[in-house]
This record gives C-alpha cells, structure tokens and sequence, in this order.
C-alpha cells in the first residue's frame, strides 16, 4: 500500500497536553519518509504492551500487536525470529518495561535482537491514575506512596548499557526534530536500539518546567566510545538536578540475534525425508 | 445421562477372582504368567543400575536395543534423582511380545555397576533373577565381571566399563556375537569397534546362565516420549519450538535444537516462560508453526500467555508435562496432578484443546493432531504428558500411524480492508500474516472489534464473546472424528478401569490379565461427553485410576454426568506396576 492513511479513525482518548501526542506525531512523521523512500509499511509490525502509551496500536493503521503488560519485547522478538525482514517496532511504558517485563528488556540487549523499543517513559503509571513507576524520583508521592517514594530510580540508558545494548538513546518530547532524528535511526540500526524518551504525563506528573531548561544535545560526542557514553548516561540520574542529554549515546555494529537463529526453511519432503532418517537412527 | 453407582460387582467379575468358568484366576494365573517368563521367557525385564554420572541411562538404551534386535517389543522406564552426580540411578527394560508400556515389579536380570544397586534391588530379584555387577566393586554378587582387568587388557578408558557390562549379560541372555555388533554399531557414537572389543572379551567369558528366546517382532524405532512428541510437532508443520527448561519436558528441547536443521525449525531458549509463550505468539503472529514445552511451574507463568492466545485468537501448541506436585514437588518423578490446573488456566473464557498421548505411538499422532487443530480453530492446544511418558522409551510403530493432513483456517482473500476477527458462522475468522499487501492486521489482548481496534461497548464486547466462544462447536464436531477415546482390554466386560495419559500401560496388561474394559480418554477439552457415553455402555462399575491423590478425570468425567465408582490413586512420584494395580483392584472388589 503507498501513501496509506497513517492514523484510524479510532477516537483518541489520551488527556489534552499529553505527550503521546508528540511520539505518535514523530512515529507517523518517520512511517511516512519510509514509504517515500520505498519501504513498504506491510513489513511493518508495532507492538504495544499496555498503559496509555499502547493506545497507539489502535492509532497506527499498520500491522499491530496490542500485547499485555511488560510483554512487548519477547512479542516482538518473536514476530522478527519469524520474519526477519519485517520492520518491529515496540511502543512500551516505563511501567511496562521497567516494571513488569524489565528482564525482557535486558534480555533483548544481551540479544541484539534487531528491533527498535521506544520507552514512553513518564515517570508514573497514568492508566492507573497515578502510581510511582521504577523512574519517579525519590520521594515521589503517589497513590500507593502518599508518604512518598522510598526508592532512588533506575538509570535506563546505564542498565541497557550494562546489557550490551548496540544503540542507545534519550529523546525528549518536545524536541520533535531530534526525536525523530533518533526514531529513524534506531529503525535503520541493525540490531537492538533502545531510546528511552522522557515525555510528560499531563494529568500526573507534568514537568515540562523540569526537563526543558535542563536538557541539552550531546555536543560532539564519539557514539561509539563506550567509557564516554557510560560517563554521559550517570549525568543525570533520573533523581538529582543535573543537566539532562539528549541523544544517542552509544551505537556499535554487532551481529544481530535474527541473524544467527532464524532457521532456513526446508520443504516437506525434506522435512519427511529427515524423519524417516532420524527413525532410522533410532532403530 | 449415565450415572453409575453399582452396589454389587457382576457375576461375570468375580468368575475371574474365582477361578470358574473359562476365565483364568488371578493368584494362579500369576504363578502361571511367572512360569511362562520362566521357561520360555517371551517377557524379559532387565534393571541396570548405577550412580548417577555412570551412564545408566545410555547402557540401558543399549539394552533396550539388544532386545529390540532379538524380537521385543520395548518399554524402558527410567529412575533418577534431581542431581547431577552421585545418586542412584537405574533403568528398567523389559521386552515383551506385546508392549505394554509397564514393568512388573520383579526382574529377570540386575546389571549392578555398583554395589547399591544390588541393595536397593532386592526386592525386585526372585531366584531366577541373573545378577551381572562389575565384579571390582560387587563382592560376591551373581556374574561377576572383571572389568578394570578387561579395560586393561584392551588399553580401554573407565568410560567403556559398562560395555563390558552389556557384553556379560548379551552373552547370559543368550544373544548372538552379531545381534551385540550390529546394535554397537548404530548406537555407539565414538570409538565402537574399542567398545566392541571390550564387550567381546566379557562375552567371551560369561556363561549362557538364562537364555532370552527369539521374539518375532522386526527391530522398529524406540523413542522417548519427548522424542514422539517432537517428532509428532515437526509432522504437524512446527515452524518453531521455544522453551525454557524444566524437567520432565527439557527432552524436547534437547531434541528438537539438536536436530533444528534437519528438520528445518527456529528452537529459542528465552529467559523464562513468559517469554517464552509471548515469543511463541509472536511467531503465531507472523504466520509461523510454535510450540512451547514446560511442566507445571513453568505453565504457572505462562497462564496471562495463554489468556492472550485465548484472546487475540493466536493458535499455540502448549506441551504440559506433569511431574509430582505441588510447587518444585519431585523435579525428576512423575504424576498427574495438573489437568484441573490446565483444564482451568487463564483468566476469562476461551475454547481450548488438550490431548493426553498415552505413549510415543499416541504422542506421534496427537502431536501433529493437536497443532492442526490449533492452526484451523486459532485456539490454544495443549499436549498434556507426564514424567513416565516424557521420559521413557518406546517401541514405536511410525507405519502404523494415521496420516494427519495439514488444516488450517482459511487465508484472507486479498480484498482490503481485512478484518482479523471477521465474525463468521463458524467463528473462524480468516488469517492474513504481516508482510501481506495491504493487510492491516491487528490483533488484541483488549475487548476488540472484528478490524482489532479496541472496543468498551456491551454489545460488541457480547458479539466477539460469542464469536470466540462459537469455535468450540466446530472443535467440539471435529474431535468426534477423532479416535478421542481408547478402550482396550476386553471391551465387553462391565467392570472397566478409567484411564488417562502414561497409565494407559499398566491399565492395558492389568486389564488383559483380570478381563476388565479400559476407558482412556485421550481427548480431555472438548469434553468427548458422546464418546464417553458410549465408551461406557455396559459398565456396571467404572474403577479411575490416576496417578494424583485428587482423582482428577474422575471429577471431569463427574461433572459430565459420569460418575467412578472407585478410585486407585497413587501419587508417590512412581507409576503404578502392574503387581500394585492387580492387589489394589482386588482388594477393592472382594
């Protein structure tokens, strides 16, 4: 299909100010500069775990996979291990695969599996009005923590470092041109690319006030140095006051899990030839 | 609706406890099957015991072969426990004209690689038994071998010790020289003709001390269950196999990623079982034949998996294989604890497929049935196995094993806009696959509409409810063509034993020898309510036995209208012998 309608007909129902908007904006952005350089979207799949961010599988009028909580990745792996030249993308929360499926995540890194994750990472969990998440800050006061978090946050982009992550990236939503410079390339990066995109939650913790004088371009940074991409990702550690950079702070070329496990296909007299053998050897 | 609470056993029972009539008794009858073993021995059932770590279960697979070769039908259950090295572990083979699937509680021969498996024995041996022990560490022992000095004599490695073993007892079960070489040369991986020599030199010195007679059968493969069960997959179109390890289903892993590339599949090892059966509705998702295997706990994390497929209409094969519960319960012994569990799992309402194989036979058969079935109805299809079945090995007859013809549902006619949960009569909606032209293809773990899209309305939310629901008709149709049913033994009598998965063994002889019916339902969801009834006609007393404390296909069949009147459970993490089964039932009845 060519110059397909991006978006459903579907009512959206995210909160006015949302920052959903901006990434499904990007993503319709990036889906629409593929096609015009000749990428057919039929092979293209985005999977969606649930919470307000996965309401964009029944935004996108593309092949969709709304899958369960925390459970996007290993969907997603599975959907490439299948069809390695199908384009998967997972749209997933900070709740989602920092929570719930946090070892999916460290193990599609470990993996390389060629699949691009988009963290819509709010800090707290919308869909059920208001908890901390594993990114709130300390002291996060929420519905389940009205005294306030006892927890410091996780650092994303230093754990999927640690895993052996080959891109990896921090976007933020309002800075559009840049998120979509990372979303593209994380598509075209082959192997595993991880952007955790800071985006706020209107209703429950919005804190554009917080990010925007904060956050800058990584400024003449070597992506493929590992040592200096470690030392970039402890500058902010989701909790202190620090300056917040924006990015890709590690990309390196390994390769990917679809690569080496996918299977040829054999036809079935080979298949049948092949037991017959095997029954042999059994006899 | 046939409700069975006979207060008296028939007549037509107790003639065999009696002894009147033409039937036989069962005391004498015992004596008189023991003589049969005895002088012409057409029953040979031989126990091979070490530590772990010795290679017991290879030596008996050589075994299992030696007996293969000479005519037998094969059965061989393997004992172990949950550690690496040191405990005790042995095998049982027995060959038989008829395989049975079972082993009687005494043995003809102990091959004893060490001086506890002579101990621990005992109570298996008669005095026919045969002792054939390593002669270096059993003292006074039956045959003796003198291993250490034959390794010597061959500038052989320990490794090859219990070659040496097996060519003592082919020689004191009267095998020929040939039989040994030709069965060395197939299942010897490395270094047979070392091997040979060292089982030669032991051959050459043992007496012909209880000749094994010639049976009749050709040699014919020998596959564990997992092996059937894989082998059943790969016939049924298995694109891929993903699972995480766990013991008794870990076989099927092993076998089907060692064999991956002759067979032509993806084999995924994840980070756990959830994973794994999200991976495995990934590769449904994308078109692909997947199968998941586990066991109990394994299945734990996996039920919100099966709940999606439920929901997203995503076909799945699920391999169950039960050992002794509840929790991590006995990892390496095997039990029926888990078809309430399996029967039940997963939030919400969904059809759902489960077939219980009684042996490797039945597993090459239900395998491919069960992944068919779940590509055409784009429902879950469980494969529920146990410990016994898993891992013993089998004579199977691939000859012998109906052809299963690919099913599936319909494929999308091109024509956009697709609709993945096009409400149908049947409730089958057609498939499209990412990477089609044009398809927009979305699936959901949310209430849905039939393009995929999200849905809170009531009406639709009723609509798709139906629409899930109504596939089971069609399921519920199909397996009536199916020999979904089992009865053996002698199918006219009305005493009848209810049976499920690997007891289908020990319930056939047992039933052979008392002339009692064998009802073993192999087909568990749908509930084969029609088959049951008339599997049950002229049963005045319906005798489950199971291998759970619970007596769970007795509370199944209860709640279709078919009530056991007595239930022999076991669930110590043994399966039942055919000697335990006979006392039990008959105690129960006199």
């Amino acid at each position: 299909m060519t110059g397909r309608q991006l978006i459903t007909g579907t009512q959206n129902t995210w909160c006015p100010g949302c920052g959903n908007f901006s990434i499904q904006h990007t993503l319709k952005n990036v889906l629409a500069e593929m096609e015009q350089e000749g990428k057919s979207l039929d092979d293209v799949v985005l999977v969606s775990g649930i919470g307000c961010h996965a309401k964009i599988a029944d935004y996108f009028n593309i092949n969709t996979f709304y899958s369960i909580h925390g459970r996007t990745i290993p969907v997603a792996t599975g959907i490439k291990l299948a069809n390695p030249k199908l384009t998967v993308i997972c749209c997933s929360g900070d709740g989602d695969s920092y929570a719930e499926g946090l070892g999916h995540l460290i193990f599609a890194a470990k993996r390389n599996i060629d699949i691009t994750v988009l963290i819509h990472n709010n800090r707290v969990y919308g869909l059920t009005t208001g908890q901390y998440t594993p990114t709130s800050p300390l002291g996060f006061k929420g519905k389940s923590t009205p005294a306030g978090t006892a927890e410091y946050p996780l650092n994303p982009i230093g754990l999927m470092l640690a895993s052996g992550a080959t891109y990896v990236a921090r976007g933020y939503t309002k800075k559009m041109d840049l998120l979509k410079k990372l979303v593209s390339e994380g598509i075209a990066h082959k192997g595993f690319a991880f952007i955790d995109v800071l985006q706020i939650c209107a209703t429950f913790f919005p804190v554009v006030d917080y990010y925007t004088p904060r956050v800058y371009e990584l400024p003449d940074h070597d992506r493929t140095d590992f040592e200096s991409a470690c030392v970039k990702a402890r500058e902010w550690d989701y909790n202190s006051d620090a300056r917040i950079a924006l990015g890709t702070f590690f990309e390196r070329s390994l390769p990917s899990l679809d690569d080496k496990v996918a299977q040829h296909e054999i036809n079935p007299a080979d298949r049948i030839r092949a037991v017959r053998e095997f029954l042999v050897t059994r006899t | 609706m046939l409700i069975r609470k006979t207060k008296c056993a028939s007549a037509g029972f107790f003639w065999f406890l009696r002894g009147e009539g033409s039937m036989p008794t069962y005391l004498p009858l015992k004596k008189k099957y023991q003589n049969i073993r005895e002088t012409i021995m057409k029953d040979v059932t031989v126990l091979v015991g070490g530590k772990a770590g010795d290679g017991i279960n290879s030596a008996g697979a050589l075994v299992a072969h030696l007996l293969n070769h000479i005519g037998y039908s094969i059965y061989l259950y393997f004992d172990y426990p949950s550690l690496i090295r040191g405990g005790h572990n042995f095998a049982i083979i027995r060959g038989s004209e008829k395989s049975f699937g079972t082993c009687w509680n005494h043995v003809d021969f102990v091959l004893a690689l060490n001086r506890e498996t002579v101990e621990r024995h005992k109570d298996k041996c008669t005095n026919e038994t045969v002792i054939i022990s390593n002669a270096d560490l059993v003292k006074s022992a039956g045959q003796g071998i003198p291993v250490k000095a034959i390794l010597d004599a061959e500038h052989a490695p320990e490794i090859m010790g219990n070659s040496a073993i097996i060519g003592g007892f082919a020689k004191a079960a009267g095998i020929e020289w040939d039989v040994v070489t030709s069965v060395f040369h197939v299942h010897i991986p490395k270094a047979v003709d070392l091997n040979l020599k060292v089982a030669k030199r032991a051959y050459d010195q043992m007496e012909k001390v209880h000749p094994v007679s010639k049976g009749s059968k050709p040699p014919g493969p020998l596959l564990t269950g997992n092996e059937a069960i894989g082998l059943g997959l790969v016939k049924g179109g298995l694109d891929a196999y993903v699972s995480y390890p766990m013991t008794p289903s870990s076989g099927i892993l092993h076998f089907l990623a060692e064999q991956q590339e002759k067979f032509g599949i993806t084999v995924v090892h994840p980070e756990n079982e959830i994973a794994v059966i999200l991976m495995a509705l990934g590769f449904a998702y994308a078109g692909k034949r997947s199968a998941v295997g586990t066991s109990g706990g394994g299945f734990c994390l996996m039920t919100e998996g099966l709940s999606l497929a439920g929901m997203a209409e995503l076909p799945l094969v699920l391999v169950v294989s039960q050992r002794t519960g509840p929790s991590t319960g006995l990892p390496t012994y095997t039990g029926q604890s888990d078809l309430q569990f399996i029967l039940h799992a997963g939030q919400g309402e969904y059809p759902r497929l489960i077939v219980a194989p009684g042996d490797a036979q039945e597993s090459l058969f239900w395998s491919a049935v069960a992944m068919n079935v779940a590509w055409k109805y784009q429902v879950p299809a469980f494969i529920l196995a146990d410990k016994t079945l898993s891992e013993g090995t089998y004579s199977v007859d691939p000859a012998a094993i109906p052809e299963v013809p690919k099913a599936e549902s319909p494929r999308w006619s091109g024509t956009a806009p697709y609709l993945r949960y096009a409400d149908t009569p049947s409730g089958i909606s057609p498939l499209a696959f990412p990477g089609m032209k044009d398809a927009v293809i979305k699936v959901n773990s949310y209430a849905h509409d039939e393009a995929g899209i999200t849905i809170e309305d009531a009406d639709r939310t009723v609509q798709m409810t139906k629409k899930r629901l109504r596939k089971e008709e069609g399921l519920t149709e199909e397996m009536q063509g199916y020999p979904g049913i089992n009865v053996s033994g002698n199918p006219g009598a009305s005493t009848a034993l209810l049976c499920w998965g690997s007891t289908k063994g020990v319930c056939n002889e047992v039933a052979t020898i008392l002339g009692l019916r064998v009802i073993q339902p192999i087909v568990l969801s749908p509930f084969p309510l029609v088959q049951l009834q008339h599997a049950v006609r002229g049963v005045t007393r319906l005798i489950a036995v199971e291998e759970n404390a619970t007596g769970q296909l007795a509370a199944l069949a209860e709640r279709h209208g078919i009530v056991p009147d007595k239930k022999i459970l076991r669930y110590d993490g043994r399966p039942f012998s055919p000697d335990d089964l006979i006392e039990k039932i008959t105690e129960m009845i006199l």
